[in-house]
């Protein structure tokens, strides 16, 4: 049964993979890195019970985490166009969809 | 099943790297870099290296992430065509993969048990652990306790870099911020 799901994790993983690649916008990618990330924590989790070591499941939310802030980092990319400083725009006023690819353009 | 499980794996690396090669906008390949690191995460994963795995999801798809990003806002979203195609970085790409695999000929193979780092001071670390330091953990003890300062000069390193890192992206920031400024 776990081998099953295995394979089923692995066809999801290869499904994500092409949306990866192809994906027209760039919320697509988000979302296909981030659906990549939960891909990783089911596979750790099913692979500790494959493998006979269920312990492997308090690593997997480790990856949860990792996973979690990751995609925060992303997202607060897109809202305010860098990472280090966020003074662009005021905390609460997101940049308006129009106005991001001018931004991007310029920077 | 182990060697199928590594199989599908490896393909799946090869399949997000020659994707990363081939990609030409950046953001795109930002993201398959990270699915790369977890790909490899899960690598080390069935090899029962988890320690190694969580450092490599954690730096290569956590920090690693972040900090192209970062780039990536203070300079282009697209990566220019390349003007002509130029045999000498393949050349070398390729001799060196060749001398790293020649490399891994000589190594033991996997788990085997008469491998030096099994037979060398291991042995000894794990007998004495738990006398000298009294921590469960032997991995963690070694880090610690028997190698507590060069662990400490790692640190150090890496809060260097980390700061390093930050004022370097702050300020570049705030200096585009007066020109606009200034500017407009």
């Amino acid at each position: 049964m776990f081998l099953v799901a295995t394979i089923a994790l692995f066809i999801g993983m290869c499904l994500v993979l092409a949306r990866l690649y192809a994906g027209p916008s760039l919320y697509d990618r988000v979302l296909a890195g981030n659906a990549f990330g939960t891909y990783t924590v089911l596979f750790i989790g099913v692979l500790g019970f494959l493998m006979g070591r269920p312990e492997f499941l308090d690593i997997a939310l480790l990856y949860a985490l990792i996973n979690f802030v990751g995609t925060i980092a992303v997202l607060k990319y897109f809202r305010y166009r860098s990472i280090g400083d966020t003074s662009p725009t005021p905390y609460g006023e997101p940049t308006p969809v129009g106005k991001l690819k001018d931004r991007g353009a310029r920077s | 099943m182990d060697v199928l499980i590594n199989l599908v794996l490896f393909g799946m690396m090869v399949t997000t790297a020659l994707a990363i090669l081939r990609m030409r906008r950046l953001f795109a390949v930002v993201m398959l870099s990270g699915v790369f690191s977890l790909l490899s995460a899960l690598l080390f994963v069935t090899l029962d290296a988890v320690d190694v795995a969580f450092t490599e999801a954690a730096v290569g798809a956590g920090i690693s992430t972040v900090l192209l990003l970062g780039t990536m806002a203070l300079t282009s979203r697209k990566e220019k065509m390349p003007r002509k195609f130029s045999p000498i970085p393949l050349l070398v790409v390729v001799v060196t993969g060749a001398v790293l695999i020649y490399g891994t000929l000589d190594m033991p193979s996997f788990g085997s048990a008469d491998s030096p780092a099994q037979t060398h001071v291991a042995a000894q670390y794990l007998e004495r652990t738990p006398k000298d330091t009294g921590v469960p953990n032997v991995v963690t003890a070694i880090l610690a306790s028997y190698r507590g300062y060069d662990t400490f000069g790692e640190t150090v390193v890496v809060f260097t870099a980390a700061v390093g890192v930050l004022i370097l992206i702050g300020g570049f920031a705030r200096r585009r911020d007066e020109e606009e400024e200034g500017t407009d």
